[in-house]
Order: C-alpha cells, then sequence, then structure tokens
C-alpha cells in the first residue's frame, strides 16, 4: 500500500472551480453557469495513483482537464511540481507541457487519423525537443517497445489497429517527453473486458518502471479499487470523499459512496442473493442548478435538515480520510455554521 | 413445422448468420443453438464482435439484408420457424410477440415524437387499440415502469427525459404488447451504476408481474451474475459454454470463460496485484472455422483444437461447453 507520510505533494489542487457560461437568445446574453467543477481541493503525491470516481456528469473529466490547463479554470488553484499553473500565462504554460500529459478516453478520436504512428508518438518530441530525426526515429522506437508496439509498424496508421493497441499509441504519446504526471481520462472505457486489463497492467508496469504519478479517471468502481492507492470520490461538481483506496472501499463513510459501492454488480451469484443494496431514487439534478445546501441532499438516504441549508465544508476526520458531509460535522461546529448563516456572514 | 407442444418458447438451432462485404464474408453466426423456456431469463456474455448481438437481431430478422444473410439454421417461435417465415408474418412478431430493448436509449427513441406517441404506435398497429385506449394503456405503461406522473409526460418528448427515465421508456415500449420474449441487448450499458440498479431492480420487478422470457444481452459479468437464470457464453461466433447462472460462475469449464472471469477486478473481497490478462485479439472471422477460434489466445489449446472446431459437450445439470479439454481430469476429453 501507498504510504503518503514521506511522500512529496506532486499536485496541489485548491478550490479549483471550472464554470461553463449558458448564453441564450439572440445577444448570447449570459443567464447562468454550469458549475461542472465547483470547488475542489485534493493533493497528489509522487508515485501514487489517485482514482477520481464518479457518475457521468459529476465533472470527473473536466477535472482532469482542467487540471492540466486545457481549461482556463474559472478560479482556485493549481501547483505541478512546485509551480502555479492555474493562471499561468502560455509561454511558461508550452515550457511546462512536457511534465504533464494526458492519456484520453477514446483512441478512435484521440488519434489523428491521417498521421502515422511514427507521426503521431514523434509529434510532442518535434514540439518540445531538438532531436534530429534519427534520433527521433530512436526514441520513437524506445516508446513503441515500452508500450509494447511491434516496431515494424511504426508506418502504419491508427486505422490498422485495435482499439487496445491504438490506446497503447496514446500511452506511448504521452510518455514520450518522460512526464512527471500523467491524466488517465476513462482510458480503458472504450475497450473490452480481456484487452482492459492488458492496458491497465501496462499502466501499472510503466508506473513501477519510471515513476509515474497517475490522476486516474473512471467510472469503473472494480478497476479504480486495482489500480489506485487513494480514492477521490465526485458529485455534482464536489469531492464528496477521499480516502486511502482500502479505507474507502472496506468502509465508506459518505452516503453517496456507500450507494455508489452496493450499485456495483459484482460478478458473484452468491453474492447478489445476500447483498442488500441501496438504490439511490431519482437522478443527478443538473450542475446548472444545483440544490441548495449539500448537492446529494435529493437523493440521500440520510438526509437532515441541514443538509438542505447548509453545504458540507470537506473536512479530515481520520488521519488521510476526507469527507463533506453532515453526519460527521461536529456538533459545536453545525451551530456556529448556522448561527453564521443565519446573520448573514 | 413443430407440434405446439414444445416445452420452449424460443428454439434456436444452427443458426448462421453472414455479413458479405466488399473485402469478403464475415462469418458472424456460427451454428448457434440455443432454448428459451417461458419466464426464464438467458444472460448472453461476449465481448465486442462474438455475435451475441448479431445472433438475438438475426432471430427477428432485424439485420439490414443484405448484407447480412441467415444462412441455415431454425428459429421455431410460437409454431413458426422465423428465419424463414414472410417478412410480413416478423412484423406481426417483432414489438408484439418478441419486445425489444436497446443500449442506447437516446438513439432508439425518435427525437420530433412525443413519448406518448411512441409507446401508442405499437399499441395501435398491433393490438388495434383507439387512440384513447391507447392513451389510457401508455399511461398504464409509464407507471408500471416507474416514471412519475405518467399521464402528464405523455406529452413530453425524449430530450426532457434523463438518461436512466428514457430507458425506462423503451422498456415500457417493448412491454407495450405484454411480449411472450423480451430481447435487451446491453440496457443498462450507457447508464450510470446507480440508475443502471434502478433498472436490474425494475427488470426483477417487472419479471414477476408479467412473467416474460427475457433474452439479456452484456458484457458485463456482475450484471449477468445478479439478473440471469441461465448463460451462455459467446465467443468468435460460437457458444462455447452455457450453464446455470450459479454453475457458470463457481464452475466455469471453456478456458475462455475462466479467464475472462479472472480478468475483471472484483469490488470486494481480496484484491489481486496483477490482472489476469488474455493475450492477443480476438479472431477475424472471414472463413467458416474449421478449428476452435479461442486456439490462439488458449493456454490449454493442443493439436486437436486446429484441426476441429470443438462441439459442445453436454456435462449434465444444463451445463454444456464447447471444447476439447477437460479440466476436471487435467487430459483432453475422449470424444
Amino acid at each position: 500500500m501507498f504510504d503518503t507520510s514521506g511522500a512529496r505533494k506532486l499536485v496541489e489542487v485548491r478550490d479549483l472551480k471550472m464554470h461553463f457560461p449558458i448564453r441564450t437568445g439572440l445577444m448570447r446574453r449570459l443567464t447562468g453557469s454550469v458549475k461542472a467543477v465547483d470547488g475542489v481541493s485534493f493533493d497528489i503525491y509522487e508515485g501514487e495513483t489517485l482514482g477520481l470516481v464518479g457518475e457521468s456528469g459529476c465533472g470527473k473529466s473536466t477535472c482532469g482537464r482542467a487540471i492540466l490547463r486545457l481549461y482556463d479554470p474559472t478560479s482556485g488553484s493549481i501547483v505541478i511540481d512546485g509551480e502555479e499553473i492555474a493562471h499561468a500565462p502560455f509561454d511558461k504554460l508550452r515550457r511546462l507541457r512536457p511534465k504533464m500529459q494526458m492519456v484520453f478516453q477514446d483512441p478512435q478520436a484521440s488519434l489523428n487519423p491521417r498521421m502515422t504512428v511514427a507521426g503521431i508518438i514523434g509529434e510532442p518530441l518535434q514540439e518540445h525537443t531538438d532531436l534530429t530525426a534519427d534520433q527521433r526515429l530512436e526514441r520513437i522506437y524506445e516508446l513503441m517497445d515500452a508500450v509494447g508496439l511491434n516496431r515494424d509498424f511504426a508506418n502504419r496508421y491508427p486505422h490498422a489497429f485495435s482499439g487496445g493497441q491504438r490506446q497503447r499509441i496514446g500511452i506511448a504519446r504521452a510518455l514520450a517527453l518522460n512526464p512527471k504526471f500523467i491524466v488517465c481520462d476513462e482510458p480503458i472505457a472504450a475497450l473490452d473486458v480481456s484487452i482492459q486489463a492488458q492496458v491497465v497492467n501496462l499502466l501499472e508496469e510503466l508506473q513501477a518502471r519510471l515513476g509515474l504519478t497517475y490522476l486516474f479517471i473512471s467510472h469503473d468502481l472494480s478497476m479504480v479499487r486495482h489500480i489506485a492507492n487513494r480514492v477521490a470520490v465526485m458529485y455534482l461538481g464536489r469531492v464528496v470523499e477521499l480516502a486511502p483506496r482500502d479505507a474507502l472501499y472496506e468502509d465508506p463513510l459518505h452516503p453517496y459512496t456507500r450507494a455508489l459501492l452496493s450499485a456495483v454488480p459484482e460478478p458473484d451469484p452468491a453474492i447478489h442473493d445476500a447483498a442488500n443494496r441501496i438504490i439511490l431514487q431519482g437522478d443527478v439534478p443538473s450542475p446548472a442548478n444545483p440544490p441548495d445546501g449539500c448537492n446529494f441532499c435529493t437523493r440521500c438516504p440520510q438526509v437532515m435538515e441541514i443538509c438542505r441549508r447548509i453545504d458540507p465544508d470537506i473536512q479530515e476526520i481520520a488521519p488521510g480520510r476526507f469527507v463533506a458531509c453532515h453526519l460527521y460535522t461536529k456538533e459545536t461546529e453545525k451551530t456556529a455554521a448556522h448561527a453564521a448563516q443565519s446573520t448573514g456572514a | 413445422m413443430p407440434d405446439g407442444a414444445t416445452p420452449f418458447v424460443l428454439d434456436v438451432r444452427d443458426l448462421k448468420t453472414v455479413f458479405r462485404t466488399r473485402s469478403g464474408e464475415v462469418h458472424a453466426v456460427n451454428n448457434v443453438s440455443f432454448t428459451l423456456k417461458p419466464g426464464e431469463l438467458l444472460g448472453v456474455v461476449g465481448e465486442s464482435g462474438s455475435g451475441k448481438s448479431v445472433t438475438m437481431m438475426s432471430l427477428i430478422r432485424l439485420l439490414p439484408m443484405p448484407p447480412a444473410e441467415i444462412r441455415g439454421g431454425q428459429v421455431l417461435f410460437e409454431g413458426q420457424d422465423l428465419a424463414h417465415a414472410p417478412e410480413d408474418a416478423l412484423r406481426a412478431i417483432r414489438g408484439a410477440r418478441i419486445g425489444m430493448v436497446f443500449q442506447d436509449p437516446m438513439t432508439s427513441l425518435n427525437p420530433v415524437f412525443t413519448v406518448g406517441y411512441q409507446i401508442m404506435e405499437p399499441l395501435r398497429t398491433h393490438m388495434g387499440l383507439t387512440k384513447t385506449q391507447a392513451a389510457t394503456r401508455a399511461a398504464e405503461l409509464l407507471d408500471l415502469v416507474g416514471i412519475p406522473d405518467a399521464r402528464a409526460r405523455l406529452a413530453d418528448y425524449p430530450h426532457q427525459f434523463s438518461g436512466g427515465m428514457r430507458q425506462r421508456v423503451m422498456i415500457a415500449i417493448a412491454l407495450a404488447c405484454e411480449p411472450k420474449v423480451l430481447i435487451a441487448d446491453e440496457p443498462t450499458t450507457a447508464l450510470d451504476v446507480t440508475i443502471q440498479a434502478q433498472i436490474l431492480e425494475l427488470i426483477k420487478e417487472l419479471r414477476q408481474k408479467l412473467g416474460m422470457a427475457i433474452v439479456w444481452i452484456t458484457h458485463d459479468l456482475g450484471v449477468i451474475a445478479g439478473i440471469a437464470d441461465r448463460v451462455m457464453v459467446m465467443y468468435g461466433g460460437q457458444v462455447v459454454e452455457q450453464a446455470p447462472v450459479r454453475e457458470l460462475f463457481a464452475n466455469p469449464q471453456h478456458p475462455y470463460t475462466r479467464m475472462l472471469l479472472e480478468t475483471v477486478p472484483h469490488i470486494r473481497g481480496a484484491r489481486n496485484d496483477k490482472l489476469r490478462v488474455i493475450q492477443g485479439q480476438p479472431p477475424i472471422l472471414s472463413k467458416p472455422p474449421a478449428s476452435c477460434p479461442f486456439r490462439a489466445r488458449c493456454p490449454q489449446a493442443f493439436d486437436r483444437c486446429a484441426r476441429e472446431n470443438p462441439a459442445r459437450f453436454d456435462l449434465g445439470a444444463s451445463h454444456d461447453v464447447a471444447c476439447f479439454w477437460d479440466f476436471k481430469s487435467g487430459a483432453a476429453r475422449h470424444v
């Protein structure tokens, strides 16, 4: 198990917000915003894999993209390897790009169909390094070996490869500049079960060999349990719980985490008969119009009166265990929060 | 023509479906046989390209023909062979005696018609209900699948429903004419887990209420474990193993089934440090298989597997497997 006590923080995200404007009418008047990521804070330690899970629309992919500055965040701070990038200017960002890379969900859509494999893997090298053509080809071959692609296929186009192999091309491209940090955005979601294991094992091998740090975004809770050291659970733009992997899966604290874990169908008929499922009612509210108070209060089986008024802060209730829920807020703090709200502070 | 006393609602024998493409033929379904008892839920598991969807679409000839062509076999349903029945007869069966639910509820509902219209359509065509009767029945159906305020929502368009609600609408349409058989093709794959859990509960409930037989196609072993009575595993356009659900998970006998069960990580219980990998790629089905389609990826493969395509061996207890290797004795099967 990954030990965070002596580890260095490679990525520090503080109160990250990513709001997208909603414009309506002929004049494109600003009429609201989709709060895709609404105040998210977490750290990623060097060499670990942080799993980021949640259902579609919870903001997990937006969060991953905003951290790499593929979007310009609305507010908040992102420090990667000691450098603040949330509002860094373009030229500084470009200098930092080699350190941080991304593997995308759909290997079909994220590879240019008109470029050869060598062209795709070599493009970051061409942009960011002074390698000669020969040196570059050498590096491309090295990367193809590393991800288990046959060198002979360097001049083929993406369509000639299967889904799993295409994802290997995407991984090779991400590795080209020796990054420290890779955001893997649903890297296996588009692959078949038997191919998923191949890609996940490859990611794990590369991490062990190259000391990589991953943010692994996925909706597959079983796979995240396999690959992640710590796991953050998102719901409607917020991180509701963050904990070391075993603690989260064995003893989930937030009612949403509990429901989410109990909804995952286990491939074992004996467990199904015994499992006490928590079936959540209703759907996720729109991130353009989140409910008052806690975002989960409309579906929470343990909702209390306070949840509909006051949004719980995320707090560390045990070493390394963060949760944003009033069930774990101390009575004194509740009264204080209540008082603060009623005086209009 | 078979007699009416068959114990099966659906009896498929040696079905073969071929796609003719410019670059040659694709043998998508090869000699698939299976049966479905009244009220039973048969799970069909396989990866993309294993032929699971094409098999089920072939049953009701819901494939573009050409390029698809049913080259052989029988599909016996209510005293007719659907593989050879005239198109009119099939039209009377599709959506009426055999209902269908597809994977993506957004693309399978028509965005320019109200949900009410789309539920009423089969009621009016197949059951000859009047507009008012159909509207009443449609509201009942929406209510049955758990959509609140059903009557008012008939006038809404698909985009006004969430993904999970749209899938409920699809289920309502499929159930409209009280089919004997429901074919559900990855009906929860596009949904989130908490919504998937809602739909699975709904299906369990509806089965008890309505008692139809269901064919449930999925690649998700977890879903199958929770909902199926019997499971059929497909690989390379063939059925490689078939057994009651508990038997299949406790005692898988095909190397592919065994490996498939080991490649998926679990959410509870012990955690393996490394996932089992099935090396290689699924086969390209450009020829009718003369050997075992799993041979190239199989750790158990031996010379016979390259020479012959194994037939399905009956192992007793409704369990059969298409493999020459016998895990029980740890040796090749003598047949």
